[in-house]
């Protein structure tokens, strides 16, 4: 019997090994977002001026879906094939394993966004100064839901089509991210200290990581039984 | 005191006692909302900013209220069901989602009537407004998370594990939409924030209040009763009860 935290981390390295020897599936929620920003200059108005108002909003948008996207994949490949089931026989409790796989799904598509998103800002006209918040806030955002998506994830696992309902449950409860997220990255943008909404971001980041891994845990407990 | 709890565990009971309650309920609740909408329309004197258009405050705040109280019962009978496996937890919790929702939808249009005259537009992201609507996408959730299952048990336990997380989260989001709105305009509108009412006003807001409470007891006896049946169908009491 391993320890947990030893569990933890093959958990982290299967998961991580796995994403890589799939690229397409990697990429593909990036290229998602990428295509939803650039609906916007399309529909809206190629002025940067303008642009750069909505900016923020679009950006966190983008981001809240593509996460949403690759999310439905958390537990389902391998609830299908019958891995979930052997990793919860396994003797590990069965949190760890949802905590491995939650925080390398982020690490796949929430930190992967993250290094994307300059790109995206600077074609929507944010000013470079405005940087650091936007790393920041989308870091600690798509965080955040990355552990609200697991909740959703593990309760409609056992679904056929989960997906959409997935995003009917995910949502609603991401809507504080957006307004905290966004809200900062305009700040910045304006030139006004945005540690406030930061300081909001950041609680519920901690309060979301600490009481999420429970909920899903639960969650998952009842599909598979 | 125990033996009364463990009673009400057991489905020919509940559906007895519901049947009970149900008529009585109705009919406290038809005395209550009869004298406040009487009282509350007719003879309350008019509000000296708003006129007689803050009338709608005795349909649209209890159904406010009642739409949070409804999905904190629809949490804590859920919390019932998934904690000690009392199945009459989560009949309680799927027979009361629908109610809260139409409460909450209740909310929603008369707050929006009563929009149209004092902002003159039926919709403005007024920050009470969009929690409320916020709380209806909630419970949209949990309706439909409950039938995807095809095994009943599991359907009941996800969407009281789902009823749970929301109800962490509304107390989140109410105050986060609240932040979102006084940063991005100020206090450009009327807001409830209302000093005293005076008693001529209040007398029916309460009365209101009550008969709403009494009349979602009512449904919920009504409903719970067709949910006890139909979870319980193929037991004797089911059949024997019908035959009868």
């Amino acid at each position: 019997m391993i320890g947990m935290f030893s569990a933890l981390r093959l958990i982290l390295q299967r998961e991580l090994l796995l994403s890589l020897r799939r690229p397409d599936q990697l990429l593909q929620p990036l290229v998602f977002f990428l295509i939803v920003t650039t609906l916007f200059p399309l529909a809206l108005s190629p002025q940067l001026s303008l642009l750069r108002d909505m900016a923020p909003g679009v950006l966190w948008v983008a981001a809240l879906l593509s996460s949403l996207l690759s999310l439905d994949a958390l537990f389902r490949g391998d609830a299908e094939d019958g891995t979930l089931e052997q990793l919860a026989l396994s003797g590990q409790a069965l949190s760890v394993i949802v905590v491995g796989k939650t925080v390398a799904h982020w690490l796949v598509s929430g930190a992967a966004l993250v290094v994307m998103s300059p790109l995206v800002a600077i074609a929507l006209g944010i000013p470079l100064a405005a940087f650091p918040t936007m790393l920041a806030s989308l870091a600690l955002g798509t965080f955040t839901l990355s552990w609200l998506g697991a909740i959703g994830a593990g309760l409609t696992v056992g679904l056929r089509r989960g997906s959409v309902l997935l995003s009917l449950i995910v949502l609603p409860l991401a809507m504080p991210l957006l307004i905290f997220g966004a809200n900062a990255t305009d700040r910045a943008i304006a030139g006004v200290n945005p540690a406030g909404a930061m300081y909001f971001l950041a609680a519920l980041c901690v309060f979301t990581a600490t009481l999420a891994p429970f909920a899903a845990t639960a969650a998952l407990r009842i599909t598979l039984e | 005191m125990w033996t009364w709890f463990y009673k009400l565990a057991s489905p020919p009971y509940v559906y007895r006692v519901a049947a009970l309650l149900a008529p009585w309920l109705l009919a406290a609740a038809a005395l209550l909302i009869g004298y406040g909408l009487i009282d509350g329309l007719l003879f309350a004197p008019p509000d000296y900013q708003q006129g007689n258009a803050f009338r709608i405050i005795y349909v649209h705040a209890p159904a406010a209220w009642m739409s949070l109280f409804a999905y904190t019962t629809m949490a804590v009978a859920g919390a019932i069901g998934l904690i000690w496996h009392i199945k009459m937890g989560h009949a309680v919790a799927a027979a009361t989602a629908p109610i809260g929702a139409s409460f909450t939808l209740l909310a929603l249009v008369t707050g929006s009537l009563w929009g149209r005259p004092m902002w003159g537009t039926y919709w403005a992201w007024d920050p009470r407004l969009t929690s409320e609507l916020i709380l209806l996408f909630l419970y949209v959730g949990v309706l439909s998370l409950r039938p995807a299952f095809e095994d009943q048990g599991r359907g009941d336990r996800a969407a009281a594990l789902l009823a749970l997380v929301g109800v962490v989260n509304v107390p989140i989001i109410h105050y986060s939409v609240l932040w979102w709105n006084s940063l991005h305009q100020g206090a450009t509108v009327a807001k409830f924030g209302r000093p005293a009412m005076p008693g001529s006003m209040l007398a029916p807001l309460l009365s209101m209040l009550a008969g709403f409470m009494l009349f979602y007891g009512a449904v919920l006896c009504q409903r719970l009763r067709g949910e006890v049946l139909n979870r319980e169908r193929q037991s004797v009491w089911v059949r024997e009860a019908m035959k009868s």
